[in-house]
């Protein structure tokens, strides 16, 4: 066998914009285009300088190596390329340059769920999905029971699927997926749909998949899972590859970047007004979960006589709210008259937080001339390394455990005392 | 895309992905790979097309049969069109079972990739097993109104003859010709959604220019053989003559039919190939 299972030599993809903008062509432009197109002959220049300009390169140049066994994971913005590269490394789309080499059986998973029909029971949907994603007959009746166990819909396996809540939906229609198996499994951004327990519920099955010695490719924009699952990673942006190597590079690669870029977000569109970039203290995106932190950040609001409000939150991977801390102006004692730009530093204590992606960020609120109007920062992605419990704890602080051996005597002793007190 | 598969399915395969130009081969053995899922589609197409209907199945007799009794209404009762001997209601059913199959395919395989698209987007799999599951799973329809048809042969008294045997070639002829104008349909749907608009004047033209209501025997003889063009012709006349032994020996109008359905076929195959690559981006 091969020591490659993808190879990827100079992938491009290029979407036309005008194509997207009106979808259709409709017969009539095409006729009008065929009509025309003799007389291109006497300006050709122009129009290509035109067709160049509505092009856009979803992937440019992409090329790397992943050997069997791998799991890699694609990091990058929205827009940066990760879905395309998925559909052609699945043969959904064709690239329109470069090539790449896929050495294995190939299942490939952009959806949960495509081709359920909702007027076929559980049960035809298993097979017909089944097949859909590649698997024979004889594989799907191996794993049948397996399949309606995972997905636990035992009891309705023979309703159509139209009135199964939205959990069994998606409960049944991973536990096929989930089934797969392929050698090499092109994931996308699964995990975005259903509760907390089926996220977990799909990562851990595809960290099985992992674990069973197949190659992964796996697109998510939740670091915590790149990060538990993933030995590698390819970082994308705007459709090059800026960074492929070990995954926790990967990730410091992919925050750099974000992190430096000073794109703000402001909600009522006046653009002078928001937050300046985030900054932790003495960290490269990275905290340890036993460290104190400080962060950093500018804010510029139109100086307002009612005084502001200002929120600091803090999300775990799972999107709960860890905290919310609030100010407001009258707290701060600040000197009049207002001024309209301030710097934030808010210093934190540690917070013993369980491993994994953090979301933060400021919010302001403040009464301007009128209405009330709030700003909001850029979401900082904090990234917590340290010990982890393996459980679904938002806390895991090192404790100091002690024990003693003590005879049963002993016992009673103590149990008397502490009930006494 | 070009596509190398070293050994079986399930060995090690090598799958080379790169950028394919102009026409490709049709690549039938890959087709081939994915038959159990063609089979999924049909199956698919099948359980789902009467659901929620409170008729269901009867909707595939209801359909030719309303024809019929409006077309024996006004072209046997009041327009007296001659059926060359034959009950007139029986001349128009007897054509109508196969072009209702044929005219039902072609409009469901010509939606089949639009209606998909969500599958095309999402998943790889050789494309044209959609609208060739579109067409095959219209085959549970025809034997449904084929039923019919021979329970109305024999309320008329009218005994199949012998070249009974030819029907099964009659069929493949009009699967041929659905498939062949449904590969090019759903196609130039992909890119032109004109065809949702024309396909019905499509078909409504189609069906009056195939000799249906009307004997063919109204044309003279090289008119006939080049109104076979239309396979439908040697389809609708083929049937005719099998079952209800009309005096039309098909020979010659079957084999221009025959060649006919097998240029677009084919034809269609190819360009739907060619297409093929933009599905997922343009659908």
């Amino acid at each position: 066998m091969s020591r490659i299972a993808i190879k990827a030599e100079g992938i491009s993809k290029r979407y036309t914009i005008g194509a997207r903008q009106q979808p259709y062509r409709t017969l009539r432009d095409s006729i009008a285009g065929a009509v025309a197109r003799p007389f291109s002959v006497f300006r050709p220049r122009r129009a290509h300088v035109a067709q160049e300009d509505r092009n856009v390169w979803a992937l440019r140049d992409v090329s790397f190596e992943i050997h069997p066994g791998e799991v890699v994971g694609v990091i990058g913005r929205n827009g940066a390329g990760k879905s395309t590269l998925l559909k052609i490394l699945s043969r959904i789309t064709e690239p329109t340059s470069g090539a790449a080499d896929l050495y294995g059986r190939i299942g490939s998973l952009l959806e949960v769920g495509t081709g359920f029909h909702g007027e076929l029971t559980g049960r035809e949907n298993i097979y017909l999905n089944g097949a859909i994603l590649g698997m024979r007959a004889k594989d799907i009746n191996r794993q049948f029971d397996r399949i309606v166990a995972f997905a636990e819909v035992e009891k309705f396996i023979d309703t159509p699927v139209k009135h199964y809540s939205t959990g069994m939906y998606m409960r049944l229609a991973f536990a096929v997926a989930a089934h797969l198996e392929p050698e090499i499994l092109l994931v996308d951004e699964v995990l975005a749909v259903g509760d907390v327990s089926f996220q977990r519920k799909c990562l851990g099955r595809i960290g099985e998949v992992a674990a069973d010695g197949r190659t992964v490719l796996f697109v998510s924009h939740n670091m915590g899972a790149i990060r538990s699952l993933c030995t590698k990673g390819i970082v994308l942006d705007r459709g090059r590859v800026t960074h492929f190597g070990q995954i926790a590079k990967s990730i410091e690669a992919y925050f750099e970047s974000t992190n430096n870029s000073s794109t703000h977000a402001a909600e009522n569109d006046s653009l002078p007004h928001g937050f300046g970039p985030i900054l932790i203290t003495g960290s490269d995106g990275t905290i340890e979960q036993g460290d104190s932190f400080e962060v950093n950040t500018t804010m510029r609001i139109p100086p307002a006589a009612a005084g502001f409000t200002l929120l600091c939150v803090l999300e775990d991977p799972s999107q709960r709210n860890i905290f919310h801390l609030r100010i407001d102006s009258s707290d701060l004692k600040l000197s009049l008259p207002w001024r309209d730009n301030y710097a934030i530093r808010l210093r934190l204590p540690p917070l013993w937080l369980e491993p994994g992606l953090y979301s933060l960020w400021f919010k302001a609120l403040y009464c301007g001339e009128t209405v009330q109007s709030r700003i909001l920062s850029d979401i900082y992605y904090l990234d917590v390394s340290g010990r982890s419990s393996g459980w679904n704890a938002v806390l895991s602080p090192a404790p100091r455990w002690s024990l003693e051996a003590v005879d049963a005597a002993q016992v009673c002793e103590i149990e008397a005392a502490t009930s006494n007190t | 895309m070009e596509k190398a598969m070293t050994s079986d399915f399930s060995a090690v395969s090598h799958l080379r992905i790169q950028p394919s130009q102009g026409w490709v081969a049709l690549q039938l053995r890959d087709l081939w790979l994915y038959r159990e899922l063609l089979y999924f589609f049909i199956w698919r197409d099948i359980k789902v097309r009467y659901k929620q209907t409170a008729l269901g199945a009867a909707w595939a007799v209801i359909q030719p049969l309303f024809t019929m009794l409006v077309f024996s209404l006004f072209f046997g009762r009041l327009a007296k069109i001659p059926s060359d001997g034959i009950p007139y209601p029986l001349f128009v059913y007897c054509a109508l079972v196969p072009w209702t199959f044929f005219a039902q395919g072609l409009a469901q395989s010509a939606d089949s990739l639009v209606g998909q698209g969500n599958l095309i987007r999402k998943v790889y799999f050789p494309r044209l097993a959609i609208p060739l599951s579109s067409v095959s799973a219209g085959l549970v329809d025809f034997s449904i109104s084929f039923t019919v048809l021979l329970a109305l042969m024999a309320r008329y008294g009218v005994r199949p003859t012998s070249h009974l045997v030819w029907l099964p070639c009659l069929l493949l002829l009009a699967f041929v010709t659905s498939l062949g104008v449904g590969l090019w349909l759903s196609a130039l749907n992909v890119r032109f959604r004109d065809v949702k608009y024309a396909l019905p004047f499509i078909i409504q033209f189609w069906m009056f220019a195939t000799p249906i209501a009307y004997p063919s025997s109204l044309l003279g003889k090289p008119g006939r053989l080049v109104l076979a063009l239309n396979p439908m012709v040697g389809v609708v006349e083929g049937f005719r003559w099998a079952l209800l032994g009309a005096k039309t020996a098909p020979g010659p109008l079957m084999l221009v039919s025959g060649l006919a359905a097998l240029g677009v076929l084919t034809g269609g195959a190819f360009y739907f190939r060619r297409m093929e690559k933009s599905f997922a981006d343009v659908v």
